[in-house]
């Protein structure tokens, strides 16, 4: 096949102005943290440092929390649904008014692929907040009981994957149904929630009712450690997810947690069969696999195993992997050493218990952070690279004969986020559908999100939704 | 009776997988009423017998789960019928267990016939109140459905024998969840005689699984047991729930925390259902 060169194609950093430091977010305005600690954050792709952040405190938690209760008493929680409806409004637009500049700035701070910060996280960010904006006057109908009223303050702390999105689907329930919230954004991608401070303030949200906590763990802990939240919310790993859980037991804090996720991506023989190649790709190379419900364990049927294979090898040899700003990149930069690290040491282990590794001939620049995609076959389930979550662009691919052991095999892990189902059976989806224990079901497609479409897990992958109208009861007394 | 007749007396037992062993640790623990006469001695289960029960309650999950949503209503129905018949028995347990009034013992009989009535309706009608059709900003039909969490650990109220027990085992099978109940530790027998009702409404062996005993030694090992999925801690003291959550958290239990006083004879909502459910979103093409 004739291979075509492609020549550079970079989109324009010049949108994005950096400030060379960045303070905290408490009551609607920036101010220094009180214990005038900060830290960087660097350009995965290149290892340069964006920007000075500052670390949040036990002492800067107090003020947002003071913040963020005082207005959800005095303001928020009292505004009429509409009032409060058109500040999300305002804020969805602005987000698309900035989206590209939002969209560099991911790009830039997280190391993914520019295609997909501008075309899925910053647009899915917008409809976020223009999806829950409507239902903040709407709430009566929402199937909840009659007037069902706010928790208080909540908590959110977010993952560094989806930087931006992640802050639109934890702020825009929470907003909208009258609660106040305080937002730890993780400590590796603190940028575009720092932006998005500054669209609240164009937006003249009233002090308070968002504050942005930039920091590290120990940020995040001393927010969860107060045991006041009405309401804690968190995506990331499940073992800080089992941390919170056991720190706010015995507590009235509402919890809710978005994990880690294995999914298995089921492949019938009689699967439209280019489409679930590119949905394989696009289930665990998407984000660098830096994806919760990435399909990362591929289960494909016997009959069909080589040809699929040998499908997928020569679709791998299509990526291109380098600069995050390029727009012809499909992989772009791991996000830190240290995820990086987690990658190689997982990827080593799967070759040491017995698994065939491959990855295609791809040049890896010589700065920043990078990891080929990869295919480990010949996989036992009793491997750690079949049972553990990489968080990578690693792809485990296991076998099976039968519906009932493609099912058996899916269900056999701790976790329980996503699932794929490929076959053109139509009472076979709605057959695995059912007994697939998976918060989300991608039949003949996978990774696809929409606000109006719950998403969480069963298991070890968290309880609670987001999007959709369920998603407004984990901020709702109800 | 009979003048000189000796009453036969009940032995009271687990209830596991549709059967009435006693604890396989052949340990009893004695039961009295209200006023301290003693009326039984209940077996006094040990942390095997929770194991058992939980292996119990998984085994039969999935076909309960795949049981026709309008087939669990009629047999929850069924459990209604059943307790209303023995209504009698009941009532006067009850009085016996609680220390209640003759008729204030009927209306809680009555009431918990009445909220299994509820509970049998909402079967076939959870779907359609917490499921959905997603308008989804593309070509996809995006549907979300409630199913069953799996196996859900209960620690049934202490004061509430009969009421109590069922106003928090209903909501849990009603979806297709499977059930380890661990019984009022001071007032286990109006359970026990429960069990005997499920035994015979064509609830499925394993569906509900019932122990008495210690809640001290029995419900850690709920709590913490990796193969439970979600845990109502409704019959928990303040003091002691901390622990039980921590130990949930182990598996990321869904754990519906402990009540102040609740009411009851209060009408329901469905809010102690929802809590044990699943939202499971499915996403297809569509196209020509």
């Amino acid at each position: 096949m004739a291979r075509f060169e492609y020549a550079p194609a970079p989109e324009s950093r010049a949108v994005v102005s950096l400030r060379s430091s960045y303070g905290l977010y408490v009551d609607g305005e920036f101010v220094e943290p009180l214990e005038g600690k900060s830290f960087k954050t660097i350009n995965p792709a290149s290892e340069e440092v964006l920007a000075e952040v500052a670390l949040a405190g036990a002492g800067d938690v107090e003020r947002a929390v003071a913040a963020a209760r005082r207005a959800q008493r005095e303001v928020w929680g009292p505004m009429p649904g509409a009032e409060r409806a058109k500040y999300l409004f305002r804020v969805a637009r602005i987000i698309q008014e900035r989206a590209r500049e939002l969209a560099v700035l991911e790009s830039l701070d997280n190391g993914k692929p520019i295609r997909e910060s501008r075309d899925v996280d910053v647009p899915l960010a917008a409809a976020h907040f223009f999806y829950y904006a409507g239902w903040a006057d709407k709430l009566d109908y929402a199937g909840f009981g009659p007037s069902p009223r706010p928790l208080g303050i909540a908590g959110q702390i977010i993952p560094w994957n989806f930087p931006l999105l992640m802050a639109a689907w934890k702020l825009a329930p929470a907003l909208a149904t009258g609660n106040t919230c305080i937002l730890k954004p993780a400590e590796t991608t603190p940028l575009s929630a720092l932006v998005l401070a500054e669209i609240f303030q164009q937006a003249e949200l009233p002090p308070g009712v968002i504050n942005v906590l930039t920091g590290d763990g120990s940020t995040g802990a001393a927010l969860v450690a107060r045991r006041d939240l009405d309401k804690v919310a968190f995506t990331g790993s499940t073992e800080v997810g089992k941390a919170i859980q056991r720190e706010l037991a015995g507590t009235r804090t509402r919890v809710s947690l978005e994990l880690g996720g294995k999914a298995a991506n089921i492949v019938f023989e009689d699967a439209p069969f280019s489409q679930a190649i590119e949905g394989i790709v696009n289930g665990i190379f998407f984000n660098q696999g830096h994806v919760c419900c990435a399909g990362s364990r591929l289960l494909v049927q016997e009959s069909v195993a080589e040809a699929v294979l040998e499908a997928l090898k020569r679709r791998l040899g299509t990526l291109r992997l380098g600069d995050p700003l390029d727009k012809n990149t499909d992989i772009g930069a791991i996000n830190s050493e240290r995820q990086l690290d987690k990658i190689v040491e997982l990827a080593a282990s799967g070759e040491r218990e017995g698994a065939e590794r491959w990855s295609p001939s791809c040049s890896i620049p010589e700065r920043g952070y990078w990891f080929p995609p990869t295919i480990f076959t010949g996989v036992a389930p009793s491997q750690r690279i079949a049972r553990e979550e990489i968080f990578g662009p690693v792809l485990s691919v296991l076998t099976f004969r039968t519906p009932d052991e493609a099912v058996q095999k899916a269900n056999n892990t701790t976790y329980g986020l996503s699932a794929g189902v490929w076959t053109e059976k139509g009472s076979r989806i709605l057959w695995m559908a059912d007994r697939l224990r998976a918060g989300v079901v991608w039949a003949n497609t996978f990774n696809r999100f929409d606000p109006t479409s719950p998403f969480g897990g069963y298991g070890e992958s968290g309880f609670g939704r987001e999007g959709g109208r369920h998603g407004l009861e984990e901020y709702l007394d109800a | 009776m009979l003048e000189g007749r000796l009453a036969v007396n009940k032995t009271y037992k687990l209830y596991i997988a549709g059967a009435f062993p006693r604890s396989e640790s052949g340990r009893s623990y004695p039961v009295r009423t209200a006023d301290g006469t003693h009326l039984a001695n209940a077996a006094l289960a040990s942390r095997k017998d929770v194991r058992e029960a939980v292996a119990a309650a998984r085994a039969a999950q999935p076909k309960w789960a795949r049981a026709t949503a309008y087939n669990r209503g009629q047999i929850l129905y069924r459990i209604a019928e059943m307790l209303e018949e023995r209504s009698a028995q009941f009532a006067e347990q009850v009085a016996r267990c609680e220390g209640l009034a003759g008729t204030e013992a009927v209306l809680v009989v009555s009431a918990s016939v009445d909220r299994l009535v509820y509970y049998a309706g909402w079967s076939d009608k959870v779907a359609q109140v917490a499921g959905a059709a997603n308008p989804v900003a593309g070509p996809y039909f995006n549907f979300s459905l409630p199913g069953p969490t799996g196996v859900i650990g209960i620690i049934a109220p202490p004061d509430s024998s009969l009421l109590g027990l069922v106003s928090v085992l209903a909501p849990v099978i009603v979806t297709g969840n499977t059930a380890v109940v661990l019984a009022s530790e001071e007032r286990p027998l109006p359970a026990v005689t429960f069990a005997e009702v499920l035994a015979t409404s064509d609830v499925p062996g394993g569906v509900v699984n019932l122990l008495t005993g210690r809640l001290a030694e029995l419900a850690p090992v709920l709590a913490a047991h990796r193969d439970v999925d979600g845990l109502d801690l409704c019959g928990v003291a303040e003091q002691d729930a901390a622990a039980l959550e921590r130990a949930a958290a182990d598996n990321v239990k869904r754990v519906l925390r402990a009540e102040r006083s609740p009411e009851w004879e209060h009408r329901p909502s469905p809010r102690r259902m929802l809590h044990f459910v699943e939202i499971k979103t499915v996403w297809h093409p569509i196209g020509a």
